[in-house]
């Protein structure tokens, strides 16, 4: 008879319209002894403000050294469903696309060997499988791999590439985001299986800059796809978008960050400085039908974005303003530069310093130099507005 | 606390297996932890890295980075998986009897 627990303080969090981690819970607890533990331990961690995790354990399948997370309960007496409660990650495809089978075979192995209870998908982008014990790792990791899965990255190592739907299903996707997350991902598996790092090495890949990836804030290396031509108008579009009343002088214009858009209201025309364009979307967010990216399509690398975790946040800033990345040639140059960074990194970068922070300790023109990167205008923030650029050509000969 | 026995002999160890008391250390008793690692037999080139561990962790109090480990041990990292398949961290560190590496290795 599986105990019952009384979980006041958790099932507040079952009210309200919006899905609730608590209600799903509940659910598995019904097949699962070990989730029916975990709501009476997290109860009790709610009522005490105090979290019942041990940190950090080193868990593991044969022949990987990152894709489990070890964890244990410190009371494992009270609560010995959880006393092992271990994290897989699991490498997701590219766009998170399933078919319905492929989802059904993932939840029949993982109510067989843990808890039951999924996270689709952690912010690494992983199908994140939580809670097992240690002897049953390996089973999990068999079924897994004859069912055509593996497991995703953590600890110091290169971390699961993910990516945007991208050309899957978006039509702003300036390069093809599936194909290059797949390429890097079977590129670097040993990278990825196998921690070697002097921390996490996370890549993103997004279609546009709307970044629905987030990697200028999370990704070590972030690809964000644009174009360099002219933003592509429809004439006709634009008049039917003002006709049918929308404000494109204050909703589009007006918030152009670059300023670089003029607006004839008498005869409906947009007109925009594309050279001054900064690629934001918001005007093409704004008026999907009638403005679309330029045809010239590739994508910008950024580098050293983080997460507030050891220290600051970081958004990535720009390494290579535009690769044209769909192209052969072109991608193996990211690899060149993707390897090249890895080992300056490693060679100089302190253990649990992330290359943002590495970047901004050695300092950018260093990096860039170690990396072989000629510096550019285009990875200044504010070209424009920023007086403090400092060209060593004019310097030399009288300073030094 | 659980504990690990071998040979007779019973050692304290943490729930991931690594022992509590890095003094017990000896080299019989790597060998036994190895065998839970997936290692039948302990070469000379296993012997190499669990003495460049214990030498290493003497000396700073921590084990070393993995990139480190493998330069000064002239082991590629792939080599490091096949000696112990459950990788320098939860492998060779346990084996070497070091306390559980948080992070690094
Ligand atoms: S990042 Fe751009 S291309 Fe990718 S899904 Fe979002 S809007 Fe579409
Ligand atoms: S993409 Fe952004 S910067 Fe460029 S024209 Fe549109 S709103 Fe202005």
């Amino acid at each position: 008879m599986p105990k019952e627990y009384k979980t006041p303080k958790l099932d507040e969090l079952e009210k309200g319209p919006w899905p609730s981690f608590v209600k799903e819970i509940k659910l598995a607890a019904k097949k699962s002894e070990m989730s029916n533990d975990l709501l009476g331990q997290l109860e009790q961690s709610y009522n005490e403000k105090l979290g019942h995790w041990k940190h950090g354990g080193i868990v593991g399948v044969m022949g990987y050294g990152g894709g489990v997370i070890g964890r244990y309960s410190d009371l494992p007496d009270k609560y010995p469903s959880v006393s092992h409660f271990h994290t897989i990650r699991v490498n997701q495809p590219s766009g998170w696309f399933y078919t319905s089978d492929a989802l059904r075979t993932i939840c029949d192995i993982w109510e067989k060997h843990g808890s039951g209870l999924t996270n689709m998908h952690g912010s690494t982008g992983d199908m994140v499988f939580l809670g097992t014990t240690t002897d049953h790792l390996e089973p999990v990791f068999k079924d897994l791999t004859e069912a055509g899965w593996d497991l995703g990255g953590s600890g110091s190592d290169m971390r699961t590439p993910s990516c945007c739907v991208g050309p899957g299903r978006c039509e702003w996707a300036c390069y093809d985001t599936l194909q290059r997350c797949y390429d890097i991902t079977m590129r670097y598996q040993d990278e990825l299986h196998r921690p070697a790092f002097p921390y996490k090495w996370k890549f993103k890949f997004a279609g546009c800059p709307n970044d629905c990836v987030a990697s200028i804030a999370r990704a070590d290396i972030s690809v964000i796809g644009t174009w360099k031509d002219d933003i592509r108008v429809d004439a006709d579009q634009v008049k039917t978008y003002a006709d049918e009343g929308l404000d494109i002088f204050n909703d589009v214009v007006l918030n152009c960050p670059a300023k670089c858009m003029r607006y004839d209201g008498e005869k409906k025309e947009i007109s925009i400085d594309n050279k001054d364009c900064r690629r934001c979307m918001h005007c093409i967010n704004v008026m999907p039908k009638a403005l679309r990216p330029g045809v010239e399509q590739g994508a910008t690398i950024l580098i050293g974005a983080k997460a507030p975790i050891v220290e600051g946040a970081l958004l990535s800033s720009v390494l290579i303003p535009f690769l044209d990345i769909d192209d052969e040639e072109e991608f193996e140059a990211f690899c060149d530069l993707i390897e090249e960074m890895q080992d300056v990194w490693c060679e100089e970068g302190k253990n649990r310093e992330r290359v943002g922070e590495f970047i901004q300790r050695v300092g950018m023109g260093n990096f860039l130099e170690a990396v072989g990167v000629e510096p550019i205008p285009e990875m200044v923030a504010y070209p424009r507005d920023n007086p403090y650029v400092f060209y060593e050509d004019f310097y030399e000969d009288e300073d030094e | 606390m659980a504990s690990f026995e071998y040979n007779g002999k019973a050692v304290d160890v943490d729930e991931d297996g690594f022992i509590e008391d890095p003094s017990v250390w000896n080299e019989e008793l790597a060998k036994a932890l190895a065998e839970i690692e997936g290692v039948t037999e302990m070469s000379d080139d296993h012997w190499k890295i669990v003495h460049y561990l214990r030498d290493y962790y003497k000396q700073f109090g921590i084990a070393p980075m993995v990139r480190k480990l493998c330069k000064e041990t002239d082991t590629p990292l792939k080599r490091i998986y096949e000696l112990y398949p459950s990788g320098p961290a939860k492998g060779a560190c346990k084996v070497a009897g070091l306390p559980k590496p948080t992070g690094c290795v």
